[in-house]
């Protein structure tokens, strides 16, 4: 929307953007396998994948098309194959071929199966900075972006709506709710109550970067017959991590995802179907999200997207789970569309789709990271090293557009303190930084958002009401 | 636009990767054996590794027949190895260790590529995370490894939380839940999975029993709770497979989370060179002379093995300082070597290779904790040597030469713990 001329804020209860479902999930840009043709998921699943080279390079975040392998382990998996094909290519899925066990060992030596389903489109792209990236870019193009403000009330007025905020009251013409998580209470807010998600918490683990040789593409087995879950899978990230899952679980409480005895087992037991010489000693981190499902626990087939105008100038995106985020591009320009109908959008002449990024340390060859040095000794100061992430970078993240000065905003903006040591070494450099040049206090250096200190003060604060004896 | 510069290329006989007390003991061993053109890498914008942030004393009993402090014991080589005019790098950080020797070096001065003679590894260890033994739970603020923890109180004034419960008995986490308690904060519990703690009898007794801080042996942590900031913990007994029951679980409100759950040597740098690493251990294989697989690349202190006390580091690391010194002056002899195996009861030993020429000093660490425990080095059946202690402890690193005239003629070595 920020190509037009129109004036858009954006809304956003946490400390940063990509906080919810988009920051934990496995980060794929499917191909449009598993969706019932003529559904919403299907045609917006592979329209939105079509655009994410362009949108991807424009907004300059890493992706790569790394290719997927859907495995029969047994005769009737098979079958399954079969089927999985068929929707695709009626999905106008293009490319898909089911290859024999022989040849699937080839380029995948360690996956033994009788056949495999090869989607060679199917990509990988980090989630939480194709949302970082689309937001500073919306930013750049005049849009206003509100972090920590929740939305508390809204009201239909004459002009259109009026929103109460924690920040604020703001009168708008048109709402679009992608409130994810919350879509459904946002939504009853205005009197539509029809709606409920059934928040599903997916469980992840994450294998260390050294396991990178072990599978070249996504590895995923038959879905198993539950609604709308494709069953744990191993997927690489760009970065040489393997992640393992997501497990399905209904909870009932949205918030704080947390991790389970029982599904960390479960993920065990299924990457090792997977891939039987799994080094399960290499597990670095376990984390978990919650998808935004609309489909009740009991029901058997997936419902679709609702991406709808509900009330005159509402326009409600609902259960938006997977494939939301390779959906993300062509739900943005639908609901342009639909936006379209109801006001005249001209567009802005000097909208800027490009968006510059520090350039990562690690990502660039030696030659250039000593041009990098030179032009910037910050860029020889290693900040984390598992990760070769350099002060330069973590100073850029911490200037990020939104103020969000967190740990994780450093964490998500350059991967420092993703790797093996979970932070450890560069969380003291992280706050020394934070300290020294932004001033901020030890009490107020928080982990994600606003309520997540770090510390409790400075040393001999606890003792200052001690007698002397 | 950014210019486009040239990577820094030096040659340089010795370069020793790490500059806390096992890269200081190496380099100024080297020094003292003639190696004139030598650097140190370090990452931090100190010296000294880890030592500054251990504030409390009982380093330097078996050099200096002292008990300095960290700061105190990392000062005196420091100092000599100023006088010695030792050069080193701070705030830089090996990135690459080619095949051919190439030490690739990011420091604020430049992107350097070191071609080196030899080079010593000396990058010390990190510790086990949360992510790593995968404690179920939230991901709140709150939780950190012990040695982070001790290195925001100790350098950075930084209070880490009020009410702490301490998983795992290692020495840094006995050491910091005392730390903790003369702060002004409540340790609740420092909880133990194994029966025994994993720490040094020293430790056990300085830092929890004259505190009165509760040790839960055979117990684990099993569940983290809260959104934001940790709000309690979960701990449960487990059985003998380690595994956690739930009877008898219980919840303790706590605002903080500190892990001592084990350290891991720092060797991801080598990965990429033809260095092989010994699974027991986590550092390379070595032979007597702590030369690695590759010819010409030695390792010591805790990226070898984890030492439980710091002047072994030293010690190992002035050998190590030695052996790369004759390495690069051409004397090292090359002699047909035997591998040292690991029997029954023994978690590890080093070198993993000998050649039968010299005494030599071996160090190993048993699996359980016993009295009255006899460990005994063989030739096939022969038994070459017993030696008897009145208390062995796997947190305990065991310390037995080997005599040349005991090993001259064996085929075979293995030691074991015996029945």
């Amino acid at each position: 929307m920020s190509k037009y001329k129109v004036k858009i804020i954006l809304i956003e209860k946490e400390n940063d953007v990509s906080y919810g479902v988009s920051k934990s999930n496995s980060g794929v840009l499917h191909t449009g396998l598993y969706y019932p043709p003529g559904s919403l998921k299907a045609k917006l699943c592979v329209e939105g994948r079509l655009m994410f080279p362009k949108l991807a390079t424009q907004l300059n975040v890493p992706y790569k098309l790394c290719g997927k392998h859907v495995i029969a382990r047994t005769e009737d998996e098979c079958k399954d194959l079969e089927n999985l094909k068929n929707v695709g290519e009626n999905n106008g899925v293009k490319g898909l071929k089911i290859i024999s066990g022989e040849e699937l060992k080839k380029q995948e030596p360690n996956i033994d199966a009788i056949s495999a389903l090869y989607s060679p489109v199917a990509g990988i792209i980090p989630p939480y900075l194709f949302t970082i990236a689309s937001a500073e870019n919306a930013l750049e193009n005049g849009v206003k972006i509100l972090v920590n403000t929740k939305v508390l009330d809204i009201k239909e007025v004459d002009s259109g709506y009026k929103l109460k905020t924690t920040k604020g009251v703001f009168h708008s013409t048109i709402i679009v709710n992608s409130a994810g998580l919350y879509a459904d209470r946002i939504s009853a807010m205005i009197g539509l109550d029809k709606y409920k998600l059934y928040p599903c918490r997916g469980e992840y683990l994450l294998l260390d970067k050294n396991c990178s040789s072990l599978i070249n593409s996504m590895i995923y087995p038959v879905p198993p017959k539950v609604a709308g879950v494709l069953g744990v899978h191993l997927t690489p990230t760009l970065e040489g991590n393997i992640l393992i899952g997501p497990t399905a679980e209904f909870i009932c409480n949205r918030e704080a995802p947390a991790t389970t005895k029982e599904k960390i087992k479960q993920l065990i037991d299924g990457a090792k179907q997977l891939l039987p010489k799994i080094p399960l000693n290499q597990i670095i981190y376990a984390f978990s999200g919650v998808r935004s499902k609309i489909t009740p626990p009991e029901e058997k087939d997936s419902r679709d997207f609702i991406i709808q105008e509900d009330l005159r100038n509402f326009f409600n995106l609902i259960g938006i789970e997977s494939p939301g985020l390779t959906s993300a591009p062509a739900i943005a320009k639908m609901v342009v569309q639909m936006i379209e109908q109801n006001i005249d959008l001209t567009e802005k002449v000097d909208f800027n789709p490009r968006r510059r990024r520090t350039i990562p340390f690690h990502d660039v060859s030696r030659m250039e990271q000593a041009s990098l040095i030179s032009s910037d000794p910050s860029y020889g100061e290693i900040v984390c090293r598992c990760e070769h992430v350099s002060k330069r970078e973590v100073m850029d993240a911490l200037n990020n557009t939104f103020s969000s000065r967190t740990i994780s905003a450093v964490k998500y903006r350059t991967r420092a303190g993703m790797g093996r040591c979970n932070g450890g070494f560069c969380l003291p450099k992280i706050v020394d930084i934070l300290q020294r040049e932004f001033g901020i206090l030890p009490e107020k250096i928080n982990l994600k958002n606003l309520d997540s200190p770090l510390f409790v003060g400075t040393t001999k604060g606890l003792r200052q009401d001690d007698k002397i004896e | 636009m950014i210019k486009l510069s040239d990577i820094l290329f030096r040659e340089v006989a010795l370069v020793i990767i790490g500059g806390g007390p096992a890269g200081l003991a190496a380099a100024i061993s080297a020094k003292k054996n003639g190696i004139r053109d030598l650097i140190i890498i370090e990452r931090n914008d100190w010296l000294g590794g880890i030592l500054p942030q251990c504030i409390h004393d009982g380093f330097g009993i078996e050099i200096f027949d002292e008990a300095l402090t960290g700061p105190e014991y990392a000062q005196r080589f420091i100092d000599e190895l100023n006088l010695l005019e030792i050069p080193y790098m701070l705030n830089s950080m090996a990135l690459e260790i080619t095949l051919d020797k190439n030490v690739y070096v990011a420091s604020p001065e430049g992107l350097f590529c070191f071609k080196a003679k030899a080079i010593i590894l000396a990058m010390g260890c990190r510790e086990r995370t949360r992510g790593q033994i995968c404690i179920p739970g939230t991901r709140p603020a709150g939780i950190y490894t012990a040695g982070v923890a001790q290195n925001l109180i100790n350098l950075k004034n930084m209070m880490v939380g009020k009410n702490i419960v301490i998983l795992g008995s290692g020495d840094v986490g006995m050491i910091m839940a005392r730390r903790l308690t003369l702060e002004g904060a409540k340790v609740h519990a420092v909880v133990e999975i194994l029966p025994h703690t994993n720490g040094l009898p020293r430790n056990h007794q300085q830092c929890l029993i004259d505190y009165e801080i509760p040790l839960l042996l055979s117990h684990t942590v099993t569940e983290i709770q809260g959104r934001n900031r940790v709000n309690s913990v979960t701990i449960s007994p487990v059985n003998k497979e380690l595994e956690s029951i739930k009877l008898n679980q219980r919840k303790i409100t706590c605002d903080t989370l500190l892990l001592s759950v084990g350290l891991i040597p720092e060797n991801e740098l080598i990965k990429t060179s033809n260095v092989t690493l010994n699974p027991a251990t986590g550092g390379a294989f070595v032979d007597e002379n702590l030369e690695t697989s590759v010819s010409g690349v030695f390792a010591c202190g805790n990226v070898l093995h984890v030492h439980d006390v710091v002047d072994f580091v030293t010690l190992e690391a002035e050998r190590a300082g030695k052996s790369a010194s004759l390495y690069i002056f051409g004397k090292q002899t090359k002699s047909k070597r035997i591998r040292v195996e690991a029997g029954s009861g023994i978690r590890y030993i080093l070198p993993n290779f000998i050649s039968k020429k010299t005494d030599i000093e071996m160090s190993l660490r048993v699996k359980h904790p016993g009295e009255q425990v006899s460990i005994g080095f063989f030739d096939g059946k022969k038994l070459l040597q017993t030696k008897k202690f009145r208390k062995v402890h796997p947190a305990q690193m065991i310390k037995i030469k080997l005599k040349e005239s005991e090993t001259r003629a064996i085929k075979t070595l293995k030691v074991r713990v015996l029945q």
